[in-house]
């Protein structure tokens, strides 16, 4: 909503600057998005009026003109084609200052002096179009001062209302809002009501009074439409947004404007037969003003006639009964809607459509449903004014019950007090309802306070419970006024989450291990999605914000790999990221199954280039002892293993999958694998790289370490290398191994494995290292030796392996 | 005699000659040993005349002991020597760059979260969080937006396909699931992903909120006021004016919008505060009773307040951010200033 501070103030002139208003407004829940000047600083411009045009006598695109201003002639030379004798402009005296810093002075142009210069609208900074000189109403007097003529000294605010103040889209409602916050009295316009002078009318139906309460109709007969709008009518338009379209376009957007009231004329001969205000049946069409045609639900409101819907209720009028430019000078008769529209008969309905006007903006928030009398004699009085004509009498089809009703709602002193926090006196709360126009019809005092009875005004769609009795209150307080306190508290302890390993413990460690945690998208490009996943159909959204943010991630992968190959184009040739989100899987019933991972990616060298590393690219064993180190801090690692599993999006030879082992059941927890070779085509990168994610869910169980004693006695090593077959996985050798071991193992590990040309094909060597201890007692050599070879015989027997 | 100080002398040239310690040993063994020389002259005392004797056996244990200072004093000189000579081909350039790993960071918008959540865990609140698809009822109706309300066109909201489910559009969801499932006193924060059909400078189509919820017995606005203003002040390390201004949240009444001093220019106008002296940073308001009441909560005996900002909005003014899209551009030379 944009105003002009100076219509304002007609209506109320608190002793406060456009500033302090400004600041007022803002800080009462108007929120001021934006307050200038209506007209940049020039000074020596006043109207002047065009005596004598006559051609230069040295150019033929300039004129020299004799012009009044208000103290003797002039002499001024001219370029404006537009430049008549008789005609008042904008006549900038010498010494005047134009926007532009421009100062104006006596000049000789082509031999003829000029004494000043005549302005265009653009040369004054009101309009950004130069369009020759700017011509002022006759009305003016030669001589004034052009910022006092054309009232320029003004301020235009726009605005912001939250959707609960409709009340304040008119001049109407902020003037009224105004009064209360500086307690003074607005200056309402007195509109009288217009005597009709024919009794044409035309008839009117309301078949859905709970949508239309109200609807009044009026004829005006002869209305001349080809006198132009006057010029401050125009330019009150133009301060507040809107442009001049035709005089009865004008006047209802000036009433809109003024009173916040919504209004519509129809041609009363494009109707037919008398006004329905009814619900759509379902399909019926309508070619709308702004040329659309629109195929209505039937839970659209809308003003039909005889023969079907000439107007969407309270959005737009229609094409076929608008009313028609006079171009053969003939006067009309025209049909002047001003109704009252349920706020729930038009929310969302314009939206629906793809529309948005200032009467559904207006409706749908709640229009004073006592209004429309004022309104219908406020334009007619205008409309006559204007463009002439002869009014009937105004025909009201009233359905009262229907209007919003207004109950007694109470105020407790005591919850005011509780809620705020703090005490207002009970006459100044009295005194601020008062002026809110909340009349209070009833008092109580109790025990606990005072207990008033308050009806909201026809206005205010949004008083409907104490709370909104208290805000009202603390917001003419003023919010800056209520004290500050700090909650009391009872102080619980609040559990810790020890036997929880959660997000944090994971990125602290993966950030410490040198990933860097990125944040993307929870949507991704659908094709991206299904080549890192191509198992699970994602959900897509029905309203994306471009194509390549459409499907609902499965997996974090998409995100990861977009931000790798972002940064490789950026140049950079290593990576380790990390990022901890949700994935959606289609739940099978229109919705999803959020799950959080964490996951990664690697990608170049092992380590950043130095001069002390050698460069050699991370391989699968990176990223899974990555994986390895994080599902440690579950303080479950050996729960987990790792099988060999293809992936679709993963190398077939190297991928796996991490189950979750000490649960009654194995829990898949996640992958870890290479880029397939055809995904990494497709992606077109010409180095591989390395993926891993875990299901949080799985991994969060995490145990209290419980302390189990530390041996006194020395460990006994002894280092086992076996030659077996290659396909033996050295996960069945370790597993192999554990078991033969018994409970005297203290340590189990793999450190070598070879395979070659001295083994053979097919053949490979490992090289285990035992580690034996007994809790308490000191092993003898024997018992270790007998318990190597328990294990070498296992392995022998179980895998085939041979001792070397 | 004479022949002593000859021994003496030529032993100890040989000494100070020799220039490894097998060298030395050798002579040890040569002079001092069991058969070194000068154990020969010590040997040889018994042929002395008896008077002889002692002059001439002090004479020679002096002797001795002047050798073995003699030898001791050289052998260390050559183990100084030798370490001297390790530790010169030991020494390396310790200018050159360490063998790092290569270093790892937390996104700065988790950072930010993280510090929220710990100002607000040692005040006693708890941390809670909710699904991302939501329902219309928890992310609109719960709220007290019902459908075709104005309100609603605030939310710009995106839907899944189907059109049963969306993307929530603010945290406070969570408040309304939180409180349907217990009863005050509730003390939670609720940090979070949200979604808005919205992308340029200011304005990403995911972004991170947190929402705050106290529910009690006289919960009030000026406890509000409190805590908003302590948290405001603690979040930016300043101790800046914070101003409230009367807003609507359908959810909340009375409703504010916060606005903290510019953290830039101290509230004396800059391009970062549009020349105001002031940035919006929050919403917050009192519970409204028809949310309580919805959730379950008897809007009589309890009270509560709510407030919620955009962790966005936050990270961009702590971290002197000017492009909201920086944080999920995810370049890595723009992550790496936050580590």
């Amino acid at each position: 909503m944009k105003i002009s501070e100076r219509w304002l103030r007609q209506w109320v002139d608190p002793p406060v600057t456009a500033s302090e208003l400004v600041e007022q407004l803002s800080m009462a829940g108007l929120e001021v998005d934006s307050a200038e000047p209506a007209a940049p600083a020039f000074s020596g411009v006043v109207v002047g009026k065009v005596l004598v045009v006559e051609p230069h006598p040295d150019a033929d695109k300039l004129r020299v003109c004799r012009v009044d201003d208000g103290e003797g002639e002039h002499v001024v030379v001219c370029g404006a084609d537009n430049v008549l004798a008789d005609m008042n402009v904008p006549y900038a005296r010498p010494g005047a200052v134009l926007p532009d810093g421009t100062r104006i002075g006596q000049a000789k142009l082509r031999g003829v002096a000029s004494a000043g210069m005549l302005c265009g609208a653009d040369e004054l900074g009101l309009d950004e179009v130069r369009d020759g000189l700017m011509e002022l109403p006759q009305a003016l007097v030669a001589g004034i001062d052009l910022r006092t003529a054309l009232e320029l000294d003004d301020t235009l605010i726009e605005i912001d209302l939250t959707p609960n103040r409709g009340d304040c889209l008119g001049l109407r409602g902020l003037a009224r809002e105004v009064g209360v916050l500086n307690d003074c009295a607005v200056n309402e316009p007195v509109i009288e009501a217009v005597a009709a002078t024919v009794d044409a009318t035309f008839p009117v139906r309301v078949s859905h009074p709970e949508g239309c309460p109200r609807y009044l109709g009026r004829v005006i007969k002869g209305v001349d439409l080809a006198r132009p709008t006057p010029a401050w009518l125009v330019e009150r338009l133009r301060r507040c947004g809107l442009r001049a379209i035709d005089p009865v376009v004008d006047v209802t957007n000036y009433v809109l404007l003024e009173l916040g009231q919504p209004m519509h004329a129809f041609d009363l001969a494009r109707l037919e037969g008398g006004i329905d205000v009814r619900l759509a049946r379902p399909g019926e069409t309508i070619k709308l003003l702004d040329g659309s045609t629109q195929t209505l639900r039937d839970d659209t409101l809308l003003i039909a006639d005889g023969r079907g819907p000439v107007a969407m209720a309270g959005i737009m009028g229609g094409e076929d009964s608008g009313i028609e430019a006079a171009e053969d000078g003939k006067r009309r008769d025209i049909f002047l809607e001003c109704a009252y529209f349920s706020p729930l008969a038009i929310a969302g309905r314009a939206r629906s459509y793809g529309l948005h006007t200032d009467a559904s903006h207006r409706y749908e928030r709640g229009v004073d449903f006592e209004l429309q009398g004022l309104a219908m004699e406020r334009a007619t009085r205008l409309l006559l004014d204007i463009v002439g004509g002869e009014p009937g009498p105004v025909a009201e089809a009233l359905a009262a019950e229907a209007l919003p009703q207004r109950a007694a709602i109470s105020l407790r002193e005591a919850r005011l007090q509780r809620v705020l926090g703090m005490c207002i006196p009970a006459a100044t709360v009295e005194t601020m309802l008062g002026r809110l126009g909340l009349p209070v019809l009833a008092q109580e005092d109790t025990d606990a306070g005072r207990v008033w009875q308050v009806q909201a005004p026809s206005w205010r769609f949004d008083i409907e419970r104490e709370a909104d009795l208290i805000e009202e209150v603390a917001r003419v307080y003023g919010y800056d006024n209520i004290e500050v306190s700090l909650p009391a508290s009872r102080m619980h302890l609040a559990p810790t989450r020890a036997q929880v390993a959660d997000a944090d413990l994971f990125r602290e460690h993966l950030a410490a291990a040198g990933y860097q945690e990125i944040l993307s998208y929870s949507f991704v490009e659908p094709g991206l999605n299904d080549l890192l996943d191509p198992d699970h159909a994602a959900v897509r959204l029905a309203n994306p914000i471009s194509a390549d943010l459409v499907a609902m991630r499965t997996s974090l992968w998409p995100g990861l790999v977009k931000t790798w190959i972002g940064n490789r184009n950026r140049q950079q040739t290593r990576a380790r990221l990390f990022e901890i989100g949700r994935g959606f899987l289609p739940d099978g019933k229109g919705g999803v199954v959020e799950r959080s991972w964490v996951a990664g990616l690697l990608a170049g060298s092992r380590d950043p280039e130095g001069w002390a590393q050698d460069g050699t690219d991370v391989d699968f064993f990176d990223a899974r002892g990555t994986v390895e180190e994080v599902l440690a801090l579950t303080r479950a690692g050996d729960a987990f293993e790792f099988r060999a599993e293809a992936h679709r999006a993963l190398h077939p030879g190297q991928s796996a999958v991490i189950n979750r082992t000490d649960t009654d059941q194995p829990i898949a927890a996640g992958w870890v694998g290479r880029i397939h070779p055809e995904v990494q085509a497709a992606l077109d990168l010409p180095r591989p790289f390395y993926l891993f994610a875990l299901a949080l869910d799985v991994l969060e169980a995490r145990a209290v370490p419980v302390h189990r004693g530390l041996s006194r006695f020395p460990s006994l090593r002894r280092d086992i290398a076996i030659e077996l077959d290659a396909s033996v996985e050295a996960s069945a050798v370790l597993t192999c191994a554990r078991a033969a071991a018994g409970e005297l193992l203290a340590d189990l590990r793999l450190f070598d494995v070879y395979a070659g040309d001295r083994l053979g094909p097919g053949r490979r060597s490992l090289a285990l290292g035992v580690t034996l201890q007994h809790p308490e007692r000191t092993l003898e050599d024997t018992e270790v030796a007998a318990r190597i070879d328990a294990i070498v015989g296992a392995l022998e027997t179980a895998l085939g392996a041979t001792r070397r | 005699m004479q022949a002593l100080d000859e021994l003496i002398e030529r032993a100890a040239n040989a000494i100070d000659a020799a220039d490894n310690e097998r060298d030395l040993e050798q002579l040890r063994v040569n002079y001092l040993g069991k058969k070194g020389e000068v154990t020969a002259l010590l040997k040889g005392l018994g042929r002395l005349p008896a008077k002889e004797r002692p002059a001439a056996g002090q004479a020679i244990n002096v002797a001795k002991a002047q050798l073995e200072e003699r030898l001791e004093t050289r052998r260390s000189a050559l183990n100084s020597a030798q370490l001297g000579a390790r530790i010169a081909e030991e020494t390396i350039d310790v200018t050159l760059p360490g063998r790092r790993r290569g270093q790892g960071g937390v996104h700065p918008h988790t950072q930010t979260i993280q510090r929220i959540e710990t100002i607000f865990r040692n005040a006693g609140y708890g941390v809670a969080t909710g699904p991302e698809v939501e329902t219309e009822y928890y992310n609109f109706e719960a709220l007290n937006i019902p459908a075709h309300h104005p309100a609603r066109a605030m939310h710009d909201t995106f839907y899944l396909e189907g059109g049963a489910y969306l993307l929530r559009t603010h945290t406070s969801p969570v408040q309304a699931r939180v409180m349907e499932q217990s009863q005050p006193p509730i003390r939670i924060i609720c940090p979070g992903k949200v979604f808005r059909v919205d992308s340029d400078m200011t304005h990403s189509p995911m972004f991170h909120q947190v929402e705050g919820l106290v529910v009690d017995r006289d919960i009030s606005f000026a406890d509000l006021k409190g805590t908003v203003i302590e948290f405001l002040r603690v979040f930016f390390e300043a101790d800046l004016k914070v101003r409230f201004r009367p807003s609507f949240f359908p959810f909340t009444e009375p409703s504010a919008e916060v606005d903290v001093e510019c953290v830039h220019c101290r509230g004396a106008g800059c391009r970062v505060c549009s020349q105001s002296g002031w940035l919006e940073v929050m919403g917050c308001g009192m519970v409204h009773p028809r949310v309580l009441e919805m959730s379950g909560i008897d809007a009589e005996t309890y009270t509560g307040f709510a407030f919620g900002f955009g962790v966005d909005r936050l990270s961009m003014l702590y971290y002197s951010v000017d492009d909201l899209r920086l944080f999920y551009d995810n370049d890595l030379r723009f992550l790496a200033q936050f580590r």
